[in-house]
């Protein structure tokens, strides 16, 4: 198997073009995270107050709830604005935070001006196969319908919800 | 990861691709899936057969029904939600940065 169609089976690639500015595509993805998320997309317990993406390597991604709980749920792997900005995937398949970082996977982001006004938004989430381990345990622990996970049937409830819905 | 062109293919058709989504959403036994989709039971039948054979759903005997969930043992499951979500997510980024853009031009 050759190394492109390994990649090409353990990641998913997604792209967009947007009518703004390089600099302006890349503060909203980063700092304004929070403004365009999907807002039912978070694994926190509590009510939702913010999204903090800090904005150096070494920083991490989190949401803040209400009742002051945070959830870490990313670490930013590099930080080069305005072209480029990855950052790890802590979530394990059960949507869990995953604190081992040997088993999660990362998204790169890079941002290309295609004009003035105009910006290519390219997103690559690989190593997705990083998650496998433990899959098996998990497969058991769902082994009747009743069992399947709260947090898994939940958000995946809200994204056939949010799919059906219009974004806005 | 011999099973991804099959997923690929699987979830190319949007009826199949309504069907995996309603099954990642939580169990469902065949009759349900037919009674919600404008689609013949037969028809579901047939589209979580090619679902079970690219590994993304797994299908289990409860009393005389067959209950199909995902399979969280095949990597294309995932990758499959993940797709689904960044599109979606860059969708709404794409509305909010050019809202922001036309507010402060």
């Amino acid at each position: 198997m050759s190394s492109s169609t390994q990649s090409a089976d353990t990641s998913v690639a997604a792209s967009i073009v947007v009518d703004a500015p390089i600099e302006t595509a890349f503060r909203v993805f980063t700092a304004d995270i929070g403004s365009w998320w999907p807002s039912d997309h978070h694994i926190l317990d509590a009510e939702l107050t913010e999204m903090v993406f800090e904005p150096r390597a070494g920083g991490h991604v989190y949401d803040r709830g209400v009742d002051g709980s945070e959830c870490r749920w990313a670490r930013v792997l590099a930080y080069e604005p305005p072209d480029r900005v990855v950052f790890s995937w802590d979530i394990d398949p059960r949507w869990q935070i995953q604190p081992d970082p040997t088993r999660t996977s990362e998204v790169e982001v890079r941002f290309t001006a295609e004009g003035p006004q105009r910006t290519l938004v390219e997103l690559e989430h690989r190593g997705i196969e990083r998650h496998g381990e433990g899959w098996e345990g998990v497969r058991d622990a769902v082994g009747s319908p009743g069992g399947w996970p709260r947090g898994l049937a939940a958000f995946a409830e809200r994204l056939t919800a949010s799919a059906r819905g219009p974004l806005s | 990861m011999a099973y991804a062109p099959a997923a690929l293919d699987a979830l190319g058709d949007p009826t199949r691709r309504a069907i995996f989504e309603r099954v990642a959403e939580r169990p469902r036994a065949v009759g349900e899936l037919a009674r919600e989709l404008p689609v013949s039971r037969p028809a579901v039948s047939q589209h979580l057969k090619v679902l079970r054979e690219a590994r993304l759903v797994l299908d289990q005997a409860e009393g005389s029904r067959r209950i199909y969930r995902l399979d969280l043992a095949g990597v294309e499951a995932l990758r499959a939600y993940l797709d689904g979500f960044w599109n979606r997510a860059l969708a709404s980024f794409k509305d909010t940065v050019e809202r922001q853009q036309q507010e402060t031009p």
